[in-house]
C-alpha cells in the first residue's frame, strides 16, 4: 500500500492568493493512500525542505507530491530532500498550482477546486511510480568543429586550449570564411585580416586542433560523448604531406580566368589554386571542374592535355589520381558553424527566394554587393585598395548604398533584419570616403539599427564627421544609363522623388544559411528554421544549445551575427563543450524509453516516428545462438523521453519510465472519478 | 476555335476603337471566337471601387457572372484597368468572408466565381505557337521581321500581383514573347513597368509629359522602331502627348497596340487595324517597314539567284576538268 505525503506550497502570496491550500490540504488528506498532508508558506526553503525529510522519516512515506511550482523550477530541489531522507529521487513528483492554476486564474474558488484535482492526478501517479536510477554514460572527450570560419575557430581554439583534442571541418580549400574576406571591420576600422590570420595560424599549428580542410561531415551517428562521425576529405589531387607551398604550380597553370571565389567574382584565379596569399593551410586544391586536364579527359580523350602543375611540381606533391577518402573520429561533442552566405544579386534564385528584377538582378556591371566592396576596399584586393568600378575600372564619384535588399522583404522570401548591413553600409561609406575624398556616398535606409557598443556612434560618424548623405526611403529601380547607373529612389521624409546618377550601387544583401545546411542538421538531427537556420535549443535560455543533446551552435548560421558575437557564442560553446567533459561519465534522468522485449512484435514503427535516431534494431537469439526474431531497443544515451513511440507502439511494448500507461490512465482515472 | 467572352468595357468602345478593332480582325485570323458579353456594365475602373470597396466588387462581378450565365468559362478583358478590376473583384470574392455571400442580391445572379479573366497578351501569348505558324505561311513578306520593338506593360497590367499574378510583377516577359511570335525583336530596356502617368493626362498634364518622355526616350536610346502597349490608357498618353517633342525637333515615336502588331505580322491592312486613328502618324513607319521588307526579300531572292549561279558555275568547271582529264588519258591511248 502507498504512503503518499503531499505538500503544499503558499510560494508566498503567489498561490495562496487564489488558492486556498488549507482546504488543498483537506481535500488531499483523507485521499486513499496519502499518509501524509501539509502547508507551508515556503516549501523550498530551509525549513520547508526539513519539513518534507521529516515526514519521510516519520511517517515511512513511500512517495511524494509537492504542490507548488513548475517542474522546471524545483523539480530537483525536492528530489534532492527526498534522496537525502532516503527516499528515492523519482519517487517525487511536483504538482503544478503555480503556472497552471494560481497564477493564470482569478476566482478562488475554481481555483482552489482546479488545484485539488491537479494534486490529486499528480498522487495518483505517485502510487504507481517505481524506483529509477540515473543513467550514466561516458563521455569521448573530443569535440568536431564544423566550419572554419571565425566562430568555428574561435571555439575550436577554446576547447584545445582547455586540454581536450579538437576535429575541425572546413569544406573550402582554407580556413577563414568571410571574414578573411573583409577589408575593415566595424565599429573599429580595425583590419579584418590583422586580427584573423593569427588565429588561423594559432589553429592550424596547436597540437590539439585536427584540421581538415576540402572536407565534410558525411555521417554522423551515436548520441551526447559518443558520436561516431565520418569524414569525407575530397580529392584535393595534391598531397597534403609532401606539398610545401611554394607556389610553382600555381604560376604554371594554363587556366588562368576562373573567377575567384575568394574575390567575389572580381579577380581571376587558377585551376589549381589556394584561395587567398594567406591561406591556412597553404597547400593548393585543383579545381577539377575547370581544370584543363580533367576537362580532357571528360571529353574521353585518350591522352592528358595538360600536366604543367605535376611537371613543376619539385616535390612530386600533385597527383591526379587522388579520390575522396573517408575519415571515421570518435567524437563526444560538436559544435556546428557553418556560417552564412549572401542573397544572390542574380536572376537565378533558390526556391522561396524571388530576387531584385527591379535592380536588373544586378546585370548591371557596377551594381555589386557588400562582400564585392569588401573586396575592392580590401588592401589584398583585385585593385589593391583602391575603389574602382568592375565595368572600366575608372574610380566612381558617386556611389549609392542601398539598405534592405532582401531583408525585411516578406515579398522577396525574407521576413528577418540581417542585422549587420546598417553597420557595414556606414562602414562602407566611411572606406569609400576615406578613399575618395571627392566622392558623393548616398544611402538608402529603411531605419537605422545600429543597436551595439559603440555601433550608433559609428554609424553617425558616417554621417557627420564623412559626410555620407542617408535618405530614408526604398530604391525602386536601377538601370543602366549610358555611362551612369541611374538609382530612382524615395525620399520618405521630404516626400520627394530622388534620381541620382550613380557610377557604382552596392546592394546590401541579406544574410542567408549556407547552402546545404538543412542536409547537415538532419544528420544531425537538429531542426531548422523555415529559412534554414539552424535552431537553439531556447531563444532566451538556452541559445548556444540545439534540441539534440551535446551538439551546439555558433555564429550566423544561428541567424544573422556580426563577429563580436559569432565570437562571443563560439567561447559559449566552448564552455558548454568543455563542462560536458569535465566529467568521466554523464549523468541523465532516467527519462527514457524501454522497451519490453518479451511483447515487441518488431515492427519497428517506433523507429520511423523517432525524431532522435534513438531506436535501433536488435536480434533475439536462442539459447543455443540462432537469431529467432527481432525487436526494437531505445539507446538511453540518444532518446529524449518525447513519448513518441510510445504513440504508436501497436503491441504497447515500448514506454516512458517516468509516464508509463499505468500513470497516465491513473491521471486521468483520478480526474474522472473522484470529486 | 476557342470560344471566349469578350468585355470591350468603355474605351475599346469610345477612344481605343482601334484595339477593338484589332483585337476583334487578329482573334479572327487566328481562330478565336470572341463573343462580347450580352447587357456588360462598367467595370467600376476608377471612380467605383475607390468610393466603396462593395461597389468595386459588385460592379465587375456582375459582368463575370453575365459571362457565367452565358456559358463561357473566360472573359477577355483587353483594358487594363477593365481586367485589373475583374481581376481583383475574382479575388476579394475568393478570399474575403461573406463576400461572396452578399453578391446574389446586390447584383441579381447567381455567380459561382469560375470564369478566368484574361487580357490581351495573355490571350496572344497562349496563342503565340499559332502566331508563328500564321506568320509562316503568310504570303506578303513579314513587315516585322527583325524589327526592334519595345514591350510597355504599364502598371495594371502586371500589378498587383497577386491580383494578375500571370508574369513577373517587375520583369515581365509576356508581351515580348508575342513580338518574338510576330518575328520581330523584343528590345530589354529599362521602363517596361514605369508610370504613364495615367489619369492625370488631364489634372497634371506636365507630369504625363515627363513621365512619357522619359518612357519614350529610353525606348528610343535602346533602338526601339515602335512602343507596343496593351493599354488604353498607355496608348492615349504616350500617342496623345507627344506634340511637344515634335516641336522641338525629334522624330516622333509610334505607340502601336499589341493586336495592331499582330495583324500587321498577319499582313491584314492597316486601315483594318484601326492605325489610321493614331495621333502618331504610322504611315511612315507602315511604309519604311514594308519597304525594308520588299528589300530583304529582293535582296534575298538576288543572293539565292547569285549563288546558284555561283554552284552552277563551279559544277560546269568540274565537269569541263572531269572531261579535260578523261579526255587526255584517252587521247593517250589512243594512238
Amino acid at each position: 500500500m502507498s504512503r503518499v505525503g503531499v505538500f503544499v506550497c503558499h510560494c508566498g502570496e503567489n498561490i495562496a492568493r487564489t488558492v486556498d491550500c488549507e482546504a488543498v490540504v483537506e481535500a488531499l488528506k483523507d485521499h486513499p493512500g496519502v499518509a501524509f498532508a501539509e502547508d507551508y508558506k515556503y516549501m523550498c526553503s530551509d525549513p520547508g525542505q526539513q519539513l518534507v525529510k521529516k515526514a519521510i522519516e516519520e511517517n515511512d512515506l513511500t512517495g511524494v507530491v509537492v504542490a507548488a511550482c513548475s517542474p522546471h523550477m524545483h523539480e530537483k530541489t525536492f528530489r534532492r530532500a527526498c534522496d537525502q531522507a532516503g527516499l528515492n529521487q523519482y519517487m517525487c513528483e511536483m504538482a503544478n498550482v503555480r503556472e497552471h492554476c494560481s497564477w493564470i486564474h482569478e476566482d478562488r474558488g475554481e481555483a482552489t477546486a482546479k488545484a485539488i484535482d491537479i494534486t490529486r492526478t499528480i498522487v495518483e501517479k505517485v502510487k504507481h511510480n517505481k524506483p529509477l536510477e540515473s543513467i550514466r554514460i561516458p563521455v569521448t572527450k573530443r569535440a568536431l568543429v564544423i566550419g572554419g570560419g571565425i566562430a568555428g575557430i574561435q571555439a575550436a581554439l577554446d576547447i584545445a586550449d582547455g586540454g581536450h583534442e579538437v576535429v575541425l571541418v572546413e569544406k573550402e580549400a582554407s580556413i577563414g570564411g568571410h571574414m578573411s574576406q573583409l577589408s575593415e571591420t566595424f565599429p573599429t576600422l580595425d583590419c579584418s585580416q590583422c586580427i584573423l590570420t593569427p588565429r588561423m595560424v594559432e589553429a592550424y599549428q596547436h597540437p590539439n586542433i585536427k584540421l581538415h580542410t576540402w572536407s565534410e561531415v558525411e555521417k554522423v551517428d551515436g548520441y551526447i560523448g559518443n558520436f561516431n562521425v565520418t569524414i569525407r576529405k575530397k580529392a584535393r589531387s595534391v598531397n597534403e604531406d609532401l606539398c610545401n607551398g611554394c607556389g610553382d604550380c600555381q604560376a604554371a597553370c594554363p587556366a588562368k580566368r576562373i573567377p575567384s571565389e575568394f574575390e567575389a567574382g572580381l579577380g581571376k584565379r587558377t585551376a589549381i589554386y589556394v584561395p587567398f596569399p594567406q591561406a591556412v593551410p597553404n597547400i593548393p586544391v585543383l579545381d577539377r571542374q575547370n581544370c584543363t586536364l580533367f576537362k580532357g579527359r571528360r571529353k574521353g580523350l585518350a591522352k592528358d592535355v595538360c600536366g604543367k602543375c605535376q611537371e613543376v611540381c619539385l616535390k612530386g606533391a600533385v597527383d591526379y589520381d587522388t579520390e575522396d577518402t573517408f575519415i571515421e573520429e570518435e567524437i563526444g561533442a560538436i559544435v556546428v558553424a557553418t556560417g552564412f552566405q549572401l542573397y544572390n544579386i542574380g536572376r537565378e534564385q533558390p526556391e522561396g527566394l524571388k530576387g531584385y528584377g527591379e535592380y536588373g538582378y544586378g546585370e548591371v556591371p557596377d551594381v555589386i554587393d557588400g562582400l564585392q566592396f569588401e573586396r575592392l576596399a580590401s588592401a589584398s584586393g583585385p585593385t589593391d585598395g583602391a575603389i574602382l568600378r568592375p565595368s572600366d575600372g575608372k574610380e566612381p564619384k558617386t556611389v549609392v548604398f542601398v539598405h534592405c535588399v532582401g531583408s525585411r522583404d516578406p515579398e522577396k522570401g525574407i521576413s528577418y533584419c540581417s542585422k549587420i548591413c546598417c553597420m557595414y553600409n556606414a562602414k562602407h561609406a566611411m572606406l569609400y570616403k576615406h578613399k575618395v575624398h571627392d566622392g558623393r556616398a548616398v544611402a538608402f535606409y529603411m531605419d537605422i539599427r545600429a543597436g551595439g557598443k559603440g555601433y550608433d556612434e559609428f554609424s553617425r560618424r558616417a554621417i557627420e564627421e564623412d559626410g555620407a548623405e542617408y535618405i530614408r526611403g526604398r530604391v525602386s529601380r536601377i538601370f543602366r544609363d549610358g555611362d551612369v547607373v541611374k538609382v530612382w529612389g524615395y525620399d520618405t521624409l521630404s516626400g520627394e522623388q530622388v534620381v541620382i546618377d550613380a557610377d557604382m550601387v552596392v546592394l546590401a544583401t541579406a544574410m542567408r544559411p549556407q547552402d546545404g545546411v538543412r542536409e547537415l542538421a538532419q544528420k544531425l538531427s537538429v531542426s531548422t528554421d523555415e529559412h534554414g537556420f539552424i535552431n537553439e535549443a531556447h531563444p532566451k535560455l538556452r541559445p548556444v544549445e540545439t534540441n539534440t543533446a551535446g551538439v551546439f551552435v555558433a555564429g550566423a548560421c544561428q541567424a544573422p551575427r556580426d563577429i563580436p558575437e559569432a565570437v562571443a557564442m563560439a567561447s559559449a560553446t566552448g564552455a558548454k563543450v568543455m563542462s560536458l567533459f569535465s566529467a568521466d561519465e554523464l549523468e541523465r534522468e532516467p527519462a527514457v524509453a524501454i522497451v519490453n522485449e518479451n511483447t515487441c512484435i518488431g515492427c519497428m514503427n517506433c523507429a520511423k516516428v523517432c525524431a532522435y535516431g534513438a531506436i535501433e534494431q536488435r536480434e533475439i537469439c536462442t539459447v543455443d545462438g540462432h537469431v529467432c526474431g527481432h525487436v526494437a531497443y531505445v539507446n538511453p544515451g540518444v532518446c529524449q523521453g518525447c513519448g513518441t513511440c510510445q504513440a504508436v507502439c501497436l503491441s504497447k511494448s515500448v514506454e516512458l519510465q517516468t509516464f508509463t500507461d499505468e500513470q497516465i490512465f491513473s491521471e486521468i482515472n483520478a480526474l474522472c472519478y473522484w470529486e | 476555335m476557342t470560344d471566349v467572352a469578350y468585355y470591350p468595357g468603355c474605351s475599346l468602345h469610345g477612344t481605343s476603337r482601334e484595339f477593338d478593332e484589332s483585337l476583334r480582325a487578329v482573334a479572327a485570323e487566328l481562330g478565336i471566337g470572341l463573343t462580347e458579353i450580352d447587357d456588360w456594365n462598367c467595370c467600376g475602373a476608377s471612380s467605383g471601387h475607390t468610393t466603396d470597396h462593395l461597389l468595386g466588387v459588385a460592379l465587375p462581378a456582375r459582368n463575370l457572372a453575365l459571362a457565367e450565365a452565358q456559358g463561357y468559362d473566360t472573359v477577355v478583358a483587353p483594358c487594363a484597368a477593365c481586367y485589373n478590376r475583374l481581376s481583383a473583384a475574382r479575388l476579394a470574392l475568393a478570399t474575403e468572408d461573406g463576400l461572396a455571400e452578399q453578391m446574389p442580391e446586390i447584383i441579381g445572379h447567381r455567380f459561382a466565381n469560375s470564369v478566368d479573366v484574361h487580357n490581351a497578351v495573355e490571350l496572344l501569348r497562349d496563342a503565340s505557337v499559332t502566331i508563328e505558324e500564321k506568320v509562316a505561311d503568310t504570303l506578303a513578306p513579314n513587315p516585322l521581321e527583325g524589327v526592334k520593338l519595345a514591350a510597355y506593360y504599364g502598371c495594371l497590367l502586371v500589378r498587383p500581383f497577386e491580383v494578375c499574378g500571370y508574369d513577373d510583377p517587375e520583369q515581365p516577359t509576356s508581351m515580348d514573347e508575342v513580338i518574338n511570335a510576330c518575328g520581330a525583336d523584343d528590345v530589354d530596356w529599362d521602363m517596361k513597368v514605369e508610370c504613364c502617368g495615367g489619369a492625370f493626362s488631364v489634372s497634371r498634364t506636365a507630369s504625363v509629359l515627363r513621365l512619357g518622355r522619359a518612357i519614350i526616350e529610353n525606348a528610343r536610346s535602346h533602338g526601339a522602331e515602335a512602343i507596343i502597349v496593351a493599354c488604353p490608357l498607355c496608348h492615349s498618353n504616350l500617342d496623345l502627348r507627344q506634340k511637344a517633342m515634335a516641336q522641338r525637333g525629334e522624330e516622333p515615336m509610334p505607340i502601336l497596340f499589341v493586336t495592331q502588331m499582330v495583324g500587321l505580322a498577319l499582313g491584314l491592312a492597316p486601315v483594318d487595324l484601326g492605325l489610321s486613328r493614331h495621333f502618331v502618324d504610322t504611315e511612315p513607319l507602315i511604309a519604311r517597314l514594308v519597304q525594308r521588307a520588299a528589300d530583304r526579300v529582293v535582296a534575298e531572292k538576288l543572293a539565292k539567284e547569285e549563288a546558284a549561279a555561283k554552284a552552277a558555275a563551279r559544277a560546269e568547271k568540274q565537269k569541263v576538268g572531269a572531261a579535260a582529264a578523261s579526255g587526255g588519258a584517252q587521247g593517250g591511248e589512243a594512238p
